[in-house]
């Protein structure tokens, strides 16, 4: 596998995530660009039958231990360092999500190697790697490219279909075992979500708050335009941290994932985190005092105003609208 | 119990950001700097735990715009002392800055013995890395990131720590101590201080200072940015202009269009 593209396979919980599969496709992409093979490489314990999941790549790297059942940071960078010792990959892509954060960093000291962070795509510029980053809360893009190789690259979920990352054959897989110390860091146990009063994942409207809204006696303003529309109200991270939601109702990277048929962000910058959860929404419609804020990318619709300027004549127009249609002829 | 927590200036997003002339980074004349926001979680946690188990608490920066700010308005918070490292050359890399760090945890008098490092689990700007794991690795201590809680056990040998998942999981784990912690996010906000409270503390406190160590490269592979813009809307959203009125009507005619109203 030396010069591949290699891409790390999360596991967790007895599943593939679909980040992995949207990074694979970006893996695929590159690594017919350069002419190279695509590698997966799956860290687990028992976890074999899911690499025959990973047939969008050439080879499968299944590295197996007891220590690795759970994607715990540090063991997993040492096994992922002692299995590509020897193997020489061009590029190792790494999602960037909740499951994986760290590893990518752990593994770049380990084998003394380059890490960009904040990946949304990669070019291939006369043989070389560039790779797109969207930093600064999603306000800059910089092209960057790391000297040596491999580079470890944390790639942001979303950037290509999860779809396109699926592929019915079934690849060579590769069982590599390795040796790992004891962890002083020993998961006890999961905790699942507590049901929230409304289910967001079915909700066809969601009005979702960020700091844009300023407070938490702003909040009643969103609930009459949800009302009005027949929704739910959601938040972003900031809004949820500061005690205003409460978490059954954060969308992005560390809450849900939803698809409504709209969803209105209001005061919602537009964080790669908060993306993550919203972007396959049908219509999004975005309002924001930052006329450069990233979530006018994603959205629609939008609209350069203070949320608390817009919001009352926006409910107000709708209600007047429902009331016309009901004594519409 | 002494916990000691990174902290790290990063430029204010609110705010517009400018290129510099080279084309490869921001301009930091027109930097508006403040404390990076899980970094505030960080130090929050850190008062909350210091509240329960008595803990002794100790914040250490890299020098930047408005840190002497930020230092003093942790002291003010309750922190017990607050160190800056001086010297270094502006625009370090996050891998540079975790090897100053690391040194100074090692040379200055009273910073090796923390029995948890917390800092925020990302920076808007960590472009070649994370902070957290790097310095767990460099002073040989696990680490563990995406913390929105931690709870001690009696002996102090152990700390619980509740890390984030997608889908609103939590994942409860025990890790040995001492550790290196990425913080999410506090139990509670960042508690406020008021400026008042601030000002005593710039008066009757103050910030040791610690001259930046020579910053061996590591051998490091660099990471260079070729370009660096501003991620303009690409023209996606049709943008609807009026005043409040006048767009609330336009798009309450889009989403009946829809079929949304």
């Amino acid at each position: 596998m030396t010069g591949s593209i290699c891409v790390l396979a999360e596991q967790w919980r007895g599943r593939i995530s679909e980040p992995t599969y949207e990074v694979l496709a970006l893996g695929r992409e590159t690594a017919d660009s350069l002419g190279v093979p695509l590698t997966a490489i799956l860290t687990g314990s028992g976890a074999r039958d899911l690499a025959q999941t990973l047939g969008i790549a050439d080879t499968v790297l299944y590295v197996c231990h007891p220590q690795l059942a759970e994607p715990i940071p540090q063991p997993c960078a040492q096994a992922l360092a002692q299995a590509l010792a020897n193997r020489a990959p061009r590029a190792l892509l790494v999602p960037l999500t909740n499951i994986s954060l760290g590893i990518a960093t752990l593994l770049s000291i380990r084998l003394g190697a380059a890490a960009i962070n904040f990946c949304t795509d990669i070019k291939v510029v006369d043989g070389r790697l560039q790779a797109v980053c969207v930093m600064y809360g999603g306000k800059i893009e910089a092209t960057v490219e790391a000297a040596g190789s491999p580079a470890i690259l944390g790639i942001w979920p979303g950037v290509r279909p999860a779809d396109k990352g699926r592929a019915e054959r079934s690849p060579a897989i590769e069982e590599i075992t390795v040796e790992l110390e004891d962890s002083p860091v020993r998961l006890k146990r999961y905790i699942d979500p507590e049901a929230g009063d409304v289910d967001l994942t079915r909700q066809d409207v969601l009005v979702a708050v960020g700091r844009g809204i300023q407070s938490r006696d702003n909040l009643p303003v969103a609930e009459e335009l949800a009302k009005a529309l027949g929704g739910a109200v959601a938040g972003s991270r900031p809004v949820i941290d500061q005690g205003w939601l409460p978490l059954s109702r954060q969308i992005g990277k560390s809450g849900l994932t939803v698809k409504p048929k709209l969803y209105v962000a209001l005061g919602i910058s537009g964080a790669p985190e908060h993306v993550e959860g919203m972007k396959d929404s049908a219509l999004i419609v975005a309002v924001n005092s930052d006329p450069r804020a990233p979530i006018f990318n994603v959205a629609h619709y939008g609209i350069v105003a203070d949320v608390m300027e817009t919001l009352p004549s926006l409910t107000a127009a709708i209600e007047a609208r429902k009331v016309a249609a009901h004594h519409a002829p | 119990m002494h916990i000691l927590v990174l902290l790290k200036m990063v430029p204010d997003v609110v705010e517009d950001l400018e290129i510099a002339p080279d084309g490869r980074a921001l301009d930091v004349e027109y930097l508006r700097m403040i404390l990076s926001e899980s970094d505030d979680h960080a130090l929050e946690e850190a008062l909350l735990l210091k509240e329960r188990h008595g803990a002794k608490v100790t914040v250490l920066a890299l020098d930047a715009a408005e840190v002497d700010d930020a230092l003093f308005s942790a002291l003010a918070k309750g922190v017990d002392r607050a160190l800056k490292i001086e010297g270094m050359e502006a625009g370090l890399s996050t891998r540079q800055a975790a090897g100053a760090i690391a040194q100074i945890i090692a040379a200055e008098p009273g910073l090796a013995d923390a029995d948890l490092v917390l800092t925020g689990v990302q920076a808007i700007d960590d472009l070649d890395g994370l902070i957290a794991p790097m310095v767990a690795d460099q002073l040989g201590r696990p680490y563990l990131g995406i913390i929105t809680r931690l709870s001690l056990d009696a002996s102090g040998r152990t700390a619980v720590a509740t890390k984030e998942y997608p889908g609103g999981v939590r994942g409860e784990f025990e890790v040995e101590l001492p550790a290196v912690f990425g913080m999410q996010a506090a139990e509670k906000p960042p508690r406020y201080v008021p400026v008042a409270k601030v000002r005593a503390a710039m008066k009757a406190q103050k910030i040791e200072c610690a001259p930046v160590p020579t910053l061996a490269d590591g051998g490091w592979p660099a990471v260079q940015v070729v370009e660096m813009k501003r991620n303009e809307p690409a023209g996606h959203a049709e943008m609807l202009d009026g005043v409040p009125a006048q767009v609330s009507e336009t798009l309450c005619g889009i989403l009946a269009g829809h079929g949304l109203v």
